[in-house]
């Protein structure tokens, strides 16, 4: 606002800093903002539809050789972290509903947890990572994958060309996922510090509203990911 | 925007929260069962079930007084079934390969 000083000179009467003066109130304010990152989240989910749609082509392409690798996979680490992004988006809607109610000290604490339960999250992403390298599953000169017998069909063995090819959609779609989860730890910290300077009031708390959706976002991609990549061919 | 004058949010928050959690212990022990081809189906199912709860709830997809902002859910819905389902038609009905 370079002429915010004439335009207050103009407008006496009232000014409610919080409002731009394109908007004719506070609430088409908030939906714009909240309108543009829906937009924003619908170009996302074309982004990541790409990867799924080439995920679904070679699940039914190679379904075997799919479910052999994909049994390789830690569930359990994959169970602990689709918890920790399900807290982390409790604590989201904690911190949006303490900024509307103008609870300071639960939105900074919720903001905490929710960073803190996002590197929780990329703390078990990267053991899951270290594991994958020791074993040779990382696509690449020293990709192994010998006589790793098919779920279902005993005495068959999965190509390790096709399991290459899981891996490296595995390793795509959960890299994508974590670097979403980074820009959104961003996101926090700068929430954290703009909520720390005591800047959201109930009037003006947009930030944390549209964060918010981005990291719901990021949950509901891992939602996805979790039973496509860790859950196909589990039963004995 | 759900306005301060409303009761509070905090038990719907709590419930879908609950629920969430339930279908991810759902969706592994589903896993474990031999369902056969709907195993998929299954999953994919408490998977949508849980992403919708998200949106509706989490997102107040529900409470938007906004309609473009519906509409612009149901676009992304849209375009993506688009793009998975014109690609099965192709690579599920080749006969040859």
């Amino acid at each position: 606002m370079p002429d915010s000083s004439t335009a207050t000179a103009l407008h006496v009467e009232e000014h409610n800093p919080a409002l731009l003066h394109h908007f004719a109130d506070a609430e088409q304010q908030r939906n714009s903002a909240s309108l543009g990152m829906w937009v924003f989240l619908a170009t996302e989910v074309m982004f990541f539809g790409g990867l799924f749609c080439a995920y679904l082509v070679y699940r039914l392409k190679y379904f075997g050789d799919f479910g052999a690798a994909s049994k390789t996979l830690a569930v359990g680490l994959g169970a602990t972290n689709t918890a920790v992004l399900i807290c982390s988006s409790l604590t989201v809607v904690l911190a949006v509903w303490a900024a509307q109610t103008a609870r300071r000290t639960l939105l900074i604490g919720s903001l905490v947890l929710t960073m803190l339960l996002g590197l929780v999250f990329l703390g078990i992403k990267g053991i899951e990572y270290k594991d994958k390298f020791e074993e040779h599953h990382v696509p690449g000169a020293s990709f192994s994958f010998e006589k790793v017998p098919i779920p279902g069909h005993p005495g068959q063995f999965a190509d390790p060309r096709h399991a290459q090819l899981f891996f490296s959609l595995y390793f795509v779609m959960t890299g994508l996922h974590a670097l979403h989860m980074i820009i959104g730890l961003g996101i926090f910290a700068w929430l954290l510090a703009m909520a720390w300077k005591g800047r959201f009031t109930p009037e003006w708390h947009t930030p944390v509203e549209i964060g918010g959706l981005y990291w719901h976002f990021v949950d509901i991609i891992w939602i996805y990911l979790f039973p496509l990549l860790y859950l196909i061919d589990r039963h004995p | 925007m759900s306005g301060n004058s409303k009761s509070s949010p905090l038990p719907t928050y709590f419930a879908v929260f609950f629920a969430l959690l339930v279908g991810t212990a759902l969706t592994v022990y589903a896993a474990s069962l031999d369902l056969g081809r709907f195993n998929a189906a299954v999953a994919l199912t408490i998977a949508s079930i849980k992403a919708t709860l998200v949106a509706l709830f989490f997102m107040h997809v529900k409470g938007a007084s906004e309609k473009l902002t519906k509409l612009v859910v149901i676009s992304a819905l849209f375009f993506l079934l688009l793009l998975l389902g014109l690609t099965m038609t192709d690579y599920a009905t080749r006969l040859w390969s």
